[in-house]
């Protein structure tokens, strides 16, 4: 089993059609194992019980890039290799990190209502991470914008790859935006060190998260398969037809 | 009816699908929305008293952007032509093709405003308020500056042109939309400019389709 | 019914194409408009459609239904397809019989006799440009309309979508049907021929 062996959709079908149900199930187990520990974690001194949003929120965060990164690896497999699978997989990652990203903002802007009284605030991380979420949004309509996909993929590689280089700047750019502005009164979530009741649980649920991206990409990848194959056989179709 | 219906049904319909641009208004909505704090700065509340304004602003921008593909993609595939002919009346389908423009393009950004009146520091009153307005008043939006995408489309021009035929023809709606959003955060008397708004848009449900059917009538060649 | 012309001028971009045409034609009959490329066949068929102003002259319809205008009366077949590539086959023709006012006669049925009953389901944008031809014609069949307003209706189709055509256009006119049609190529059934433009 090479990776040229992978690049071949047939063999990818099959593959991941063994592969799938064993990745979900440890995904869940990995999830309760984590939701168990989450909850049994101790509140936090200053922030209580609503400390536990951490152990949603941090593993969203974190997808919410390495998706990206998973996109732009993707990218340049379309642009440099044109590996053939390439594309699907940028095309499958665009709204699950979407979903990432969503659920990041959902849950640091929940985490935020007590500690800012207000469910937004202008906070440099949060922020940056909203534009992250325009910028996917961004790129599933450039996917949207084409039937073809083959034609949309060089454009969304290159939109993707662009977006990698741009996030540090725009990021960047908000932190230095956000101290030129900030209110002194906004508390900086987190902490630079976490302690060992709070690091194992966090540990648990950012694989059990990874393992739900994999899991999750595996399936939406099949499903971009099927869906240009069913597009071909339709063109094929159109194409004897008097 | 059922031809109206059939109309408006396809122009939904196909608005939603692959390479239809109804959720691209949203997605413009909420980036204009969102830029908005990177000039002002992050005081929310400098951002709160500016909320109406800024969320107009986003919805009339977000709207006319769309607005352009209302008659051109029918004017380039000859279906336009069909409906000219048609035994519906013009001014009738025009009305349909704005009404179904409306709820794949205008509805969304209404349904977005929650998530945005909760990024200016909004509070329910005020955002219910705000999309009350929106709600009534994007329609006006619609049906003026359909006026706009007929004379485009017989210009065979469109984008920016449009933007400047429309714009000043929207200054009402905005004033009122604003006003009305404003009345009710301050607790002004909120009735008074919400009725005013609510007349341009049922003003607008007249003037918009006949005029569109004019100029699409006289300008086809 | 009769479709008549007096003293048609068109005027494209302040340029004269034709002028003092005259024509006439009758149920039954199917009159051919020919001539040279920009001698204004596809001009003459918009003016008949009301999509075009005559710069001076009138087309009038004797015998039609008095309720309904000329265009309400007539089928256009463009360059232009008017189809939809986002929706499927169906959904375009099912869309078009309800805007167009047709009694429910059977879409499928009609799709079947342009041959392109079994990609009912098809997204119109995998057609061919013969496809989409074909896709146009059933319009003419699911909506029943006297006249036929037809522009170089043949010219994407193949030779079996030819014969099939003329088929339906012979049975049109024996219906008491009038076709119009701007066209280079013989269309395969008895025709008049009306020249325009410098040739006229």
């Amino acid at each position: 089993m090479t990776l040229l062996d992978l690049a071949n959709p047939t063999r990818f079908l099959t593959l991941t059609s063994r592969l799938l149900p064993w990745l979900a199930g440890l995904t869940f187990v990995l999830l309760l194992i984590g939701l168990y520990q989450s909850a049994m974690a101790p509140d936090d001194y200053q922030q209580g019980a609503t400390v536990k949003i951490m152990f949603i929120h941090v593993p969203n965060a974190w997808l919410s890039m390495f998706v990206w990164g998973v996109m732009s690896l993707a990218a340049l497999g379309t642009l440099v290799w044109r590996h053939p699978l390439a594309d699907v997989a940028a095309k499958a990652a665009a709204p699950i990190g979407a979903c990432f990203t969503f659920l990041a903002l959902a849950t640091g802007s929940l985490w935020g209502r007590p500690m800012w009284g207000t469910y937004w605030e202008w906070d440099a991380r949060l922020t940056s991470v909203l534009i992250l979420f325009l910028m996917y949004l961004g790129l599933i309509a450039l996917w949207r914008a084409v039937e073809d996909p083959s034609r949309a993929a060089r454009a969304a590689a290159v939109l993707t790859l662009v977006g990698a280089i741009n996030l540090p700047i725009i990021k960047f750019s908000v932190d230095w935006w956000n101290t030129l502005h900030q209110p002194a009164s906004v508390l900086r979530l987190g902490g630079p060190t976490l302690d060992r009741a709070f690091l194992i649980p966090l540990l648990i649920m950012a694989l059990a998260f990874s393992l739900l991206f994999l899991t999750l990409h595996l399936a939406a990848m099949r499903n971009e398969i099927l869906r240009r194959r069913v597009r071909a056989l339709q063109l094929k179709q159109a194409s004897q037809l008097p | 009816m059922t031809a109206l219906a059939a109309l408006v049904r396809r122009d939904v319909k196909i608005a939603l699908r692959v390479g239809g641009g109804a959720l691209i208004g949203v997605l413009f909505f909420l980036t204009v929305v969102v830029l908005m704090p990177f000039a002002l700065g992050p005081d929310l509340a400098l951002l709160t008293r500016l909320g109406p304004a800024i969320l107009w602003l986003g919805a009339l921008l977000a709207s006319l952007l769309t607005l352009d593909r209302l008659f051109m993609a029918d004017h380039e595939d000859g279906s336009l032509d069909l409906i000219v002919m048609g035994r519906v009346p013009l001014e009738l389908a025009c009305a349909a093709k704005a009404l179904a423009h409306w709820l794949a393009a205008g509805l969304p950004l209404v349904i977005a405003t929650p998530a945005l009146g909760l990024l200016l520091n909004l509070d329910a009153t005020s955002t219910s308020a705000i999309g009350l307005t929106l709600l009534v008043g994007t329609p006006a939006l619609t049906f003026t500056g359909m006026i706009g995408a007929a004379l485009a489309v017989t210009l065979h021009r469109g984008g920016l042109l449009l933007a400047v035929l429309v714009l000043p023809l929207s200054i009402p709606v905005l004033i009122f939309g604003v006003a009305a959003s404003e009345a009710a955060i301050g607790g002004f008397s909120f009735g008074a400019p919400f009725t005013i708004l609510c007349a341009l848009s049922l003003i607008s449900f007249v003037i918009g389709p006949f005029a569109a059917a004019a100029s699409l009538r006289h300008g086809l060649d | 019914m009769r479709l008549s012309g007096r003293g048609i001028r068109c005027m494209r971009g302040g340029r004269d194409v034709f002028s003092g045409l005259d024509f006439e034609t009758c149920a039954g009959e199917a009159l051919a408009v020919v001539g040279t490329n920009g001698s204004g066949k596809t001009s003459l068929l918009r003016m008949i459609a009301g999509l075009l102003a005559p710069a001076a002259g009138s087309i009038a319809l004797e015998g039609g239904d008095v309720e309904l205008t000329l265009p309400e009366q007539a089928h256009y077949v463009a360059h232009r397809d008017a189809l939809k590539p986002a929706l499927s086959v169906i959904e375009n023709l099912l869309f078009w019989q309800k805007f167009l006012g047709g009694d429910a006669s059977d879409a499928k049925g009609c799709l079947a006799t342009v041959g392109l009953d079994h990609a009912i389901h098809l997204p119109a944008a995998y057609l061919s440009a013969g496809q989409r031809r074909r896709l146009s014609i059933a319009r003419l069949l699911t909506v029943r309309r006297p006249i036929w307003l037809l522009d170089e209706p043949t010219n994407a189709l193949d030779r079996a979508g030819q014969s099939m055509f003329a088929a339906l256009m012979i049975d049109h006119l024996a219906r008491g049907g009038l076709i119009v049609a701007a066209t280079h190529m013989p269309l395969g059934i008895i025709t008049r021929e009306l020249p325009i433009g410098s040739a006229s």
